[in-house]
């Protein structure tokens, strides 16, 4: 692999990223897909679809998202200079918006009347009811029953939005099962339907487009820190779930190769039994809704639920290419657990007054782990993908706490 | 083998009979129970049979059939016990047709040099993975193909004219039309509009047509009988298995309705 130009070709005309990606979806969604691929390589060329998506994020989101100094967590940790890329300052307080502005544009570019998406912690499905809302086109929402439960004001929020909330009871009642049956949904609504995916996951072209939408972080981030600091970062770190927004930031980077670049996964309670959502570090290829990548299952190739403190992160398998970037070693993946997550969640809302999702909260964890190794003039950016206003009655409950 | 499926078809053919290909799902409730049904599908006048590897994920099926595989699993199944059945029903059936019916990933953890040699082993005759169209022929068809088992391509409502011609290069046994463009078990298919696809299809390939997806009566199988050349039904079968508590009655209430099926035929 050492031998590769360039890192960032794929994915191939199949949608292949080395043996990863693909297209393993039923006859019925083939014709779907291959419009939309199509669509979508004419749109990205075109420059009106470009200069509205760039006008939708200046304006209504609010990019570019500042790269700020935490400056009090770098004295706390006595090392690397420490940028957070503050993707949680966005409209809807995500990066999940900057996916859902691209395909609601193209999803109205290809004439589309309907739209539907999963969601597990709710970020996305509150990022799609936005766009929706603001382009006037009706959606739907599959949540998990169990994800309805856990997050009652992000479903609050789709239904003020206008979005109609369906609970999906099958399987396991999160978030790979909302998945299923948006896809079911899809099937059944062939004409009229969009299918806006929340990460870098899915049949192709949906992992590549998702990316290109998210690719905004890294392109601001490498222009700021340049700026700001005159070269290029010595360090990246990302957390992930499916893996889109690891992959905005990582994506314009990967050629640079003095810049390590690292994703963090959610290790639950611990790597050792079955209550992770580590996939790359602890599962092994297989095919699922649409691609092959990594996968938590057991022995005979049956999915396994994952388990994360963090919603966002609770899903059993990963972006294709993020699989691809582990295989040919351009990218290390470790896994945080729970507490460590919320341990970093405390530090970084005392010390820079930033209270961070429970998903870049794993990101922050592995910063403070690997503190120790860390030369004072290295320069290392975090993406703080999301901010934790939602997290709060989890966290409450986790340190035994009533609000 | 193909020509278990071929003569399948062309014995049928000679008596003015239409294929009834039914699907249950291994493992479905138990094994013990599951095989004892499937052992006793041909005589209730099953021409084929579709067996349906679980999966936990199965997206493009319907609530019924969903809820067979968990069913399966939760009672311990797995991809070797299925391979059981088959081998335990060949034993004194060497005849009907058997096809396995299911989503990749299993297969691909299984492995698929592993997977093939096994159902040539135990006399499997085609295989139909609902998530492997042409676009990834070469993960498992182009395999099968050469070891001249039967990959069944299912055609859709969504299938356009250039996707059929391709989707034609490579199939064999049978064609599978998916009646409806949803899940398994959904909605009832518009059958004039089923026809006017089959009658197209026909126009292309001399493969036989089966017809699935959605059709779960007397009256639409007879109708259905009437243009393609068999006929599957899945989900109203396996929700017998649902609503039967007490298994006893669930072969009897089954078989009557295969029974049914069979004199539409």
């Amino acid at each position: 692999m050492d031998k590769l130009n360039s890192y960032k070709l794929g994915p191939d005309q199949n949608g292949r990223f080395g043996i990863f990606g693909g297209r393993f979806v039923a006859e019925t969604l083939m014709p779907l897909i291959l419009d939309l691929e199509k669509a979508y390589q004419q749109a990205k060329k075109d420059d009106s679809f470009q200069s509205e998506l760039a006008y939708l994020n200046k304006y209504y989101t609010g990019r570019p998202s500042p790269l700020y100094f935490a400056e009090r967590l770098t004295d706390y940790l006595k090392t690397a200079k420490i940028y957070f890329k503050r993707d949680e300052l966005n409209h809807t307080g995500s990066h999940k918006i900057n996916n859902c502005l691209g395909q609601i544009l193209l999803a109205k570019r290809m004439g589309k009347t309907r739209i539907i998406a999963e969601t597990g912690a709710g970020q996305h499905g509150v990022a799609v009811a936005t766009v929706s809302a603001r382009f006037g086109i009706p959606c739907v929402i599959y949540m998990g029953a169990k994800d309805i439960e856990r997050q009652k004001p992000n479903v609050f929020r789709m239904k003020l939005l206008g979005a109609e909330v369906v609970p999906v009871r099958s399987g396991n009642s999160t978030l790979k099962d909302a998945m299923n049956e948006a896809l079911r949904d899809w099937v059944a609504n062939v004409n009229d339907t969009f299918y806006i995916i929340g990460t870098v996951a899915g049949p192709h072209p949906y992992p590549e487009m998702v990316r290109d939408f998210q690719s905004i972080i890294g392109k601001e981030t490498k222009e700021q820190i340049l700026d700001q600091e005159g070269r290029l970062p010595d360090q990246l770190i990302a957390c992930i779930g499916g893996g889109s927004n690891a992959m905005g930031l990582f994506y314009p980077f990967l050629d640079d190769k003095s810049v390590k670049i690292t994703g963090i996964e959610a290790g639950g309670m611990g790597l050792q039994g079955e209550k992770h959502c580590a996939s790359l570090t602890a599962g092994r290829p297989g095919v699922l809704h649409g691609n092959r990548t990594y996968l938590l299952q057991d022995d005979d190739g049956q999915i396994i639920e994952g388990h994360s403190i963090s919603a966002g992160l609770d899903y059993p398998g990963i972006g294709p290419e993020h699989a691809w970037l582990k295989e040919s070693g351009r990218v290390e993946y470790f896994a945080i657990t729970d507490s460590e997550a919320v341990e970093a969640f405390k530090i970084c809302t005392k010390t820079e007054g930033i209270i961070p999702a429970l998903e870049p909260s794993h990101a922050i964890a592995h910063l403070i782990n690997i503190a120790p190794n860390l030369s004072k003039n290295d320069l290392v950016v975090m993406n703080l993908c999301g901010r934790g206003d939602k997290d709060i009655f989890t966290i409450a409950e986790h340190l035994n706490m009533e609000i | 083998m193909t020509v278990r499926i071929d003569n399948c078809f062309e014995t049928l053919k000679l008596t003015n009979k239409k294929a009834l290909i039914t699907f249950l799902t291994a493992g479905d409730p138990n094994y013990d129970l599951s095989l004892e049904l499937i052992k006793s599908l041909p005589e209730a006048g099953a021409d084929i049979i579709e067996i349906g590897m679980p999966f936990s994920d199965p997206m493009a099926d319907g609530p019924a059939i969903q809820a067979s595989s968990l069913r399966a699993i939760n009672s311990g199944h797995k991809m070797e016990k299925t391979f059981e059945m088959i081998e335990s029903f060949r034993k004194d059936n060497s005849r009907t047709p058997i096809i396995l019916m299911g989503y990749f990933n299993p297969i691909y953890n299984y492995g698929v040099d592993s997977f093939i040699k096994k159902i040539i082993d135990i006399e499997v005759d085609g295989v139909i993975v609902v998530d492997l169209p042409p676009e990834e022929d070469n993960e498992l068809c182009n395999a099968l193909e050469c070891a001249d088992l039967s990959f069944i391509r299912l055609v859709t409502p969504t299938t356009n004219t250039d996707r059929l011609n391709k989707i034609l290069q490579k199939t064999s046994g049978f064609l599978y039309y998916v009646s409806i463009a949803g899940i398994t078990g959904s909605k009832r298919p518009e059958i004039n509009e089923v026809e006017t696809a089959v009658q197209e299809i026909k126009t292309k390939t001399n493969i036989p047509v089966g017809v699935g997806f959605g059709i779960r009566t007397k009256e639409d199988i007879k109708r259905v009988g009437d243009f393609a050349d068999g006929v599957i039904v899945g989900s109203v079968l396996v929700d017998i298995i649902k609503n039967n508590e007490h298994e006893s009655s669930v072969k009897d209430k089954i078989m009557k309705k295969v029974r049914e099926f069979a004199s539409a035929v």
